[in-house]
């Protein structure tokens, strides 16, 4: 694809370049921040995930014998928070995108090196008011922390766990901000908008999420706290306020969160399938442009989580229709990546199967989501197990697919060592199956009825929730054979070559793993993004 | 940082990963805008929260907002107005290289913005002393003496008062600390009319504190004022 720098195998690389804890724990290294937020996001991820093995040892039974109704609350409002805001939220961004951003277009760095180390230090302090919270005892709001239950009367720790997201927040501020400029002020000589690599334009779309709603959950988070606080009302009716402006508030950033969750994703999944289809993405303008529009539609949608909150049926209707218009850039990338992979020559790799799992996934996520956009029928669905199914094929089987998809693809770039291809295809095809067997019982327990936020549940249920659990335990093993695999893979891989996929994409180009200047000299592109031709598809390495 | 040759053409305030001072400039320029982009979503949730209780309770927002001091929002306002001039006149003073009048100009903008809070400190305690101040002593009057109309809803006014103007506030503290640090810089001759970013950043930084600060005296002050229901 490009006339750059040859690979120059030198020993340096960003790795190894200077060594000892201040050199991490100091660096303005793009690639070593994202290391740094590697370690974070996986420590709240094994974290959330501990909360959720407790929920669902909780339901294998109808009675609530395990915990109390209250310490329940706090298990799902915990594995919430920490999933939504301290995971998925920085996850893929912070991760992958502060690698691989500057890699992709060819830059030696993020336009703003102290402040990307900034976001890291903010994020792991807003990580640690979490921590406190749990520490202390925890909190019972759920992570929606609806008022005026929030600010009034709930007995858990919710001013210190309103401070964590709205720190949290403003680390994925910087982020989203770093991205945005960089991908517009340091894009290498020829790399025009429209050959840039679809991850990128993912991340470009990502960005103006962040920066945008981002604020607004921190002005939320304020005002919350000032209320619970100090007793300056802004949302408990008895201060005369209104609850429904805090939902109304809340889920202005919340629902575009959901996109900052997927569209990186789903620019993971670009990345995989074209690569192992050695071929160019189908529609690359209508696969970049319906990631701003996702970005857009985004923005507008946020009523349809509040149908039944007493907002007037207009707005309900309007929203409504609004949330069936984001389906059509979601499926536009659905088609797109199938007719990518029709006719090109498809390799079953590890990657792969997680890009192939996020398509259907996402799919089945999706679609359910209009079940849910459809005003009638949501009334009956809402607070229903059938939003928990919904909303979890999209954000683990959405995103945490993509991730898992993106920590495959790009181990050998990152770590400079390949894994072990058998134990990683038969763990993402355990993941595969422990997530369907886990959600979609949820999906036929809601629809029967079943609430969510409860921890009994009548005799009925009984025979889907042990197939939940069930799944969950096996979803569990598929999360952790990577991490045993991939950890191995650190000391005793085989050493990755520069382009061990095939790939185009400038990131392929610089050594595995990358010096800490990413290039020796500036490449310079002169071709569209994704040419694969036949004679670069035999040169691998 | 990670060692480079150091090129004799790039001046030594351009960083690493940058190719020339231009683009350094011009990163920073657009990051600053982008900045404050997410400054205007942060304020909005606070102007949408006010649009819509005083949609809702008219009545209450017009009388609480005659509890506000006119003369002393209106002089505060000048003084906020002056300091976005001289913040102004400092950017000027370090384009055409004058390290003089970049630490006189900064330190009339200190002098102004401490003025603002100090007078913004003077209100509150006043608000204080009239149990205007949401929670359990609050108890809105006229100047009669009288309790304001809608008293379930006044308190309404008076958190978005203290919102927005506290956030307003600590954006000027922030500022003035940031001011502090171009003194010290500018003294020591940092800033020639080739470089001078942070100078010029701060400077939309500060103007964008004021234009808040000019959305926000109409809304808590002036409008409904010479109507509200006696």
């Amino acid at each position: 694809m490009i006339t750059a720098t040859p690979p120059v195998q030198t020993k340096k690389n960003y790795l190894n370049q200077t060594e000892g804890l201040k050199s991490w724990l100091l660096t303005h290294d793009h690639k070593r921040i994202a290391i740094l937020y590697l370690l974070g996001v996986t420590f709240y991820f094994a974290l959330g995930g501990i909360f959720a093995v407790l929920i669902r040892l909780e339901l294998a039974t109808p009675a609530g014998d395990l915990v109390e109704s209250n310490t329940y609350n706090k298990l799902f409002t915990m594995h919430g928070v920490i999933m939504v805001f301290i995971f998925l939220v920085p996850s893929i961004p912070a991760v992958f995108g502060n690698f691989l951003i500057p890699l992709m277009i060819g830059a030696k760095d993020v336009a703003f090196p102290r402040v990307n180390l900034l976001s890291w230090y903010i994020y792991m302090l807003g990580g640690m008011f979490v921590l406190t919270v749990l520490f202390f005892g925890g909190v019972d709001t759920g992570w929606t922390f609806y008022t005026p239950f929030s600010s009034s009367y709930s007995n858990g720790y919710v001013i210190l766990s309103g401070l964590g997201v709205f720190i949290v927040g403003f680390s994925s501020i910087l982020t989203g901000l770093n991205f945005i400029v960089t991908i517009h002020r340091m894009r290498a000589p020829g790399m025009t908008w429209f050959r840039l690599p679809l991850f990128v334009w993912a991340h470009y779309a990502t960005s103006m999420l962040q920066v945008l709603g981002t604020p607004v959950i921190a002005v939320t988070m304020f005002l919350l706290v000032l209320e619970r606080g100090f007793h300056i009302g802004f949302f408990d009716p008895a201060y005369g306020g209104d609850p429904v402006l805090f939902q109304h508030m809340f889920w202005f950033y919340s629902h575009p969160a959901v996109y900052i969750m997927i569209l990186p994703s789903m620019g993971v999944v670009t990345e995989i399938i074209t690569t192992f289809s050695s071929k160019k993405p189908f529609g690359y303008t209508f696969i970049a442009f319906s990631s701003v529009a996702i970005a857009v539609f985004g923005f507008i949608v946020w009523g349809h989580h509040m149908f039944v909150s007493g907002q007037s049926v207009y707005a309900g209707m309007v929203f409504s229709i609004l949330s069936y218009v984001v389906a059509i850039p979601s499926a536009i990338k659905v088609f797109n990546w199938t007719a990518t992979m029709y006719k090109g020559s498809v390799r079953i790799t590890t990657p792969m199967l997680y890009a192939l799992g996020f398509i259907g996934l996402f799919t089945i996520g999706g679609l359910t989501g209009l079940f849910l956009a459809c005003l009638g029928m949501d009334v009956h669905l809402t607070d229903s197990y059938f939003v928990i199914a919904h909303f979890h094929y999209v954000m683990v089987g959405g995103a945490i697919m993509g991730f898992l998809g993106g920590v495959h693809f790009w181990w050998p770039k990152i770590f400079g060592r390949m894994y072990d291809e058998g134990w990683s295809k038969i763990s993402a095809i355990i993941v595969f199956t422990g997530f369907n067997l886990t959600f979609f019982p949820q999906f036929i327990l809601g629809y029967l009825g079943m609430p969510r936020r409860y921890h009994a549940y009548p005799p009925e249920f009984q025979v889907l929730n042990v197939l939940s659990s069930a799944g969950a335990s096996i979803l569990g093993v598929g999360y952790l054979i990577p991490f045993c695999y991939l950890l191995w893979s650190l000391k005793y891989g085989p050493p990755a070559p520069p382009n061990p996929w095939g790939a185009t994409g400038l990131e392929w180009q610089t050594a595995s793993p990358p010096p800490t200047e990413n290039f020796a000299v500036t490449p310079v592109v002169t071709q569209e993004a994704y040419t694969y031709t036949k004679e670069e598809v035999v040169h691998v390495g | 940082m990670a060692s480079h040759a150091v090129d004799p053409h790039v001046s030594s305030t351009v960083q690493h990963h940058f190719e020339n001072a231009e683009q350094q400039k011009d990163a920073s320029t657009v990051g600053m805008w982008v900045f404050l982009l997410t400054e205007v979503m942060f304020f909005g949730g606070l102007f949408l929260a006010y649009f819509v209780y005083r949609q809702a309770y008219p009545a209450a927002f017009a009388a609480a907002s005659n509890n506000t001091n006119l003369i002393i929002g209106a002089a505060n306002t000048t003084v906020l107005i002056c300091s976005s001039l001289t913040m102004a006149l400092a950017v000027r003073s370090a384009a055409i290289g004058k390290s003089n009048l970049i630490v006189l100009f900064l330190v009339l903008t200190l002098v102004l913005g401490g003025t603002f809070l100090g007078v913004k400190a003077y209100e509150y305690h006043d608000k204080y002393v009239r149990h205007e101040i949401p929670g359990h002593h609050f108890d809105c009057r006229d100047e009669a003496g009288k309790a304001c109309t809608d008293a379930a809803h006044t308190p309404l006014f008076f958190a978005l008062y203290f919102g927005m103007t506290g956030l307003h506030a600590t954006h000027m503290v922030v500022g003035v600390g940031i001011i502090l640090f171009l003194i010290g810089q500018a003294r020591k001759g940092a800033y020639s009319p080739e470089w001078h970013t942070p100078v010029e950043l701060f400077g939309l930084y500060w103007h964008f504190v004021d234009i808040v600060w000019i959305f926000l005296f109409p809304l808590l002050y002036l409008i409904d004022r010479s109507g509200a229901p006696k």
